[in-house]
């Protein structure tokens, strides 16, 4: 089997390096670290429901924080955050904690087809209990079909989550009018929304969109990984899912983790303090790269919306001709870092359930790269992807050849 | 749909970055192709076949991974100066070794490339019109492979609604 250590050296000396693989993981930057550090051993390193210093501190520093991300997403009750490690774990406590304590009521549970795996494979789950779960299509630019929404929400849905933006492909989600026509089928349906991917650059209001629960992720927003939080309006009831040792947070067990906590509210502060400017600067960049993409090489298809209807970092290009893994590997040579909706990332010969549902054909979804931009990013960052891409997608269209024609 | 960490060998990363025997061979005697697009891996091999039956050249392309066309890459070096019998005895796991080991969930990237070098063989003796007595009349496991893959992403193309140009 290979050796890793090998393969890092292989890269050589890099003149420069772009990450834009955002959407799986993402460094934490300085200022956020700077932030965090006190946390893992000069102060409130205690247990936060503890009668000591450390324990108060730490109790503070957590309050602190869970006012602040609340205020970022339109909740006035602090206690309406619940930490959880991650995205993964708010979305299966949302689903499983919703569907348990409303089996009696019916088994229906509404999402879209372009979920993330962390809710199509928890429903997956579920159906093996009794609930059924029901797909909601979407079209060539993944929006919701709501005439489709209209037609299968009814009295039986006890549980609804739809995304408020696509994590693959940018798409910003008419959430609103989602949550609508569901409370009016169904006025006692929990209504879930996956906001990770809109949280700090879609503007987001759980209030005004009158959603029941909500999901956010700190890695998404340049935060450490390890920490997200699910949103629990005031009065909706979930099961919980892990048992243990309940500390300040009352849906999951367990030590709280104060830095990645504060780590989390920081980065938040960080994308919300010049929101505006920041989406400008990224928007600006997006279209930088996509139209560098679309107008500088043959074969290219843009998945998902333009302009104001996509997420501000979201860049989704299908490369004809050319396979998604290996256009990972030589772009990593070339030091910039993406990620493809290609089956031959995975385990499985499927390519991403998001470009099938789009309607991509197999050979364009295998072919698809994903990057994000960030505040952090820079005019020649973009003028270097885009030579990056242009070299490395010249180059494995050269190994395509005729294929024989 | 999880996915797998895929700590590429060097020899794999070497060879997907300088490739040899690459491209369309214009006086190829015979090629083939495995896998189709849908599949996200595909390989066409050409051979060229001297007189008594021995391989003089062969080159390849090849859509798909950094495994698929280190392996594709590997195997036209591995059958030159074979004879195609020798050649067609080749399996996937000598290409595995040879290019130092395939994470397992790139195998099939092996099984691809020797499918497609023993359908250029059978191509081969088509053209020939002759079928020599160690040629199994059966395809073999690499051929079935090949053929299940291709047909695999027909059937997932159909049901899911896309297209497959197969």
């Amino acid at each position: 089997m290979g050796d890793v250590e090998e393969l890092i050296k292989a890269h050589g000396e890099l003149k420069r390096e772009v990450y834009l693989d955002f959407e799986n993981s993402s460094p934490v930057p300085g200022e956020i670290l700077e932030v965090m550090l006190p946390y893992f051993n000069r102060v409130a390193y205690g247990n936060p429901t503890l009668t000591h210093k450390p324990g108060w501190e730490a109790y503070e520093a957590i309050s602190k924080s869970a006012e602040k991300i609340a205020s970022f997403i339109g909740s006035k009750e602090p206690e309406e955050i619940n930490f959880t490690p991650g995205e993964t774990e708010a979305n299966n406590l949302a689903l499983i904690g919703a569907a348990l304590r409303r089996k009696e009521k019916g088994r229906k549970i509404l999402v879209s087809e372009v979920e993330p795996l962390s809710i199509l494979h928890v429903c997956r789950m579920l159906e093996n209990y009794g609930f059924t779960t029901v797909n909601v299509p979407v079209d060539e630019e993944g929006f919701i079909n709501l005439e489709r929404l209209k037609e299968l929400a009814d009295r039986e849905v006890i549980l609804a989550s739809f995304m408020a933006v696509n994590n693959e492909i940018g798409t910003i989600e008419p959430l609103r009018e989602a949550v609508e026509i569901v409370k009016d089928k169904s006025p006692e349906a929990i209504f879930h929304t996956d906001a990770s991917d809109a949280y700090g650059r879609v503007r987001f209001d759980v209030g005004r969109l009158d959603v029941d629960l909500a999901t956010i992720s700190s890695y998404k927003i340049l935060g450490p990984r390890g920490i997200g939080a699910l949103y629990v309006k005031g009065g909706v009831s979930l099961e919980k899912i892990l048992e243990g040792q309940f500390g300040t947070q009352k849906l999951w067990p367990g030590v709280e983790n104060t830095p990645l906590i504060v780590g989390f509210a920081a980065a938040s502060e960080k994308a919300f303090s010049n929101f505006d400017g920041n989406v400008a600067h990224m928007a600006r960049l997006r279209d930088k790269l996509i139209s560098g993409i679309l107008n500088g090489l043959d074969g290219t298809i843009l998945n998902g919306p333009l302009g104001d209807r996509r997420a501000p970092d979201n860049v989704n290009v299908s490369f004809l001709k050319c396979e998604g893994e290996s256009l990972t590997v030589e772009l990593s040579l070339r030091g910039v870092y993406v990620s493809s909706g290609s089956a031959c990332t995975r385990r499985i010969l499927q390519p991403s359930h998001v470009l099938l549902a789009i309607g991509r054909r197999f050979e364009e979804a295998h072919g698809s790269i994903l990057m994000k931009v960030t505040r952090y990013h820079t005019d020649e960052d973009i003028e270097y992807v885009l030579q990056s891409i242009r070299e490395a997608v010249s180059r494995l269209r050269m190994i395509y050849g005729s294929m024989g024609g | 749909m999880s996915r797998a960490p895929l700590p590429y060998s060097p020899k794999i990363l070497d060879l997907f970055r300088n490739p040899k025997n690459l491209g369309r061979m214009e006086d190829a005697d015979a090629w083939a192709v495995a896998g189709n697009p849908a599949c996200g891996d595909m390989i066409t091999f050409y051979l060229k076949v001297s007189e008594n039956e021995v391989i003089e050249r062969a080159s390849f392309e090849s859509y798909g991974c950094a495994a698929n066309i280190a392996t594709s890459s590997i195997l036209t070096e591995m059958v030159k100066g074979k004879t195609l019998k020798e050649a067609w005895e080749i399996s996937w796991k000598q290409v595995s070794e040879e290019v130092g080991g395939l994470p397992s969930v790139k195998f099939h990237c092996g099984v691809l490339a020797v499918g497609a070098m023993r359908r250029a063989i059978r191509e081969y003796y088509k053209r020939k019109g002759k079928t020599p007595d160690w040629l199994p009349k059966d395809i073999t496991f690499e051929e079935r492979q090949a053929l299940e893959e291709e047909e695999l992403a027909k059937r997932l193309a159909k049901r899911i609604g896309g297209s497959s140009v197969a």
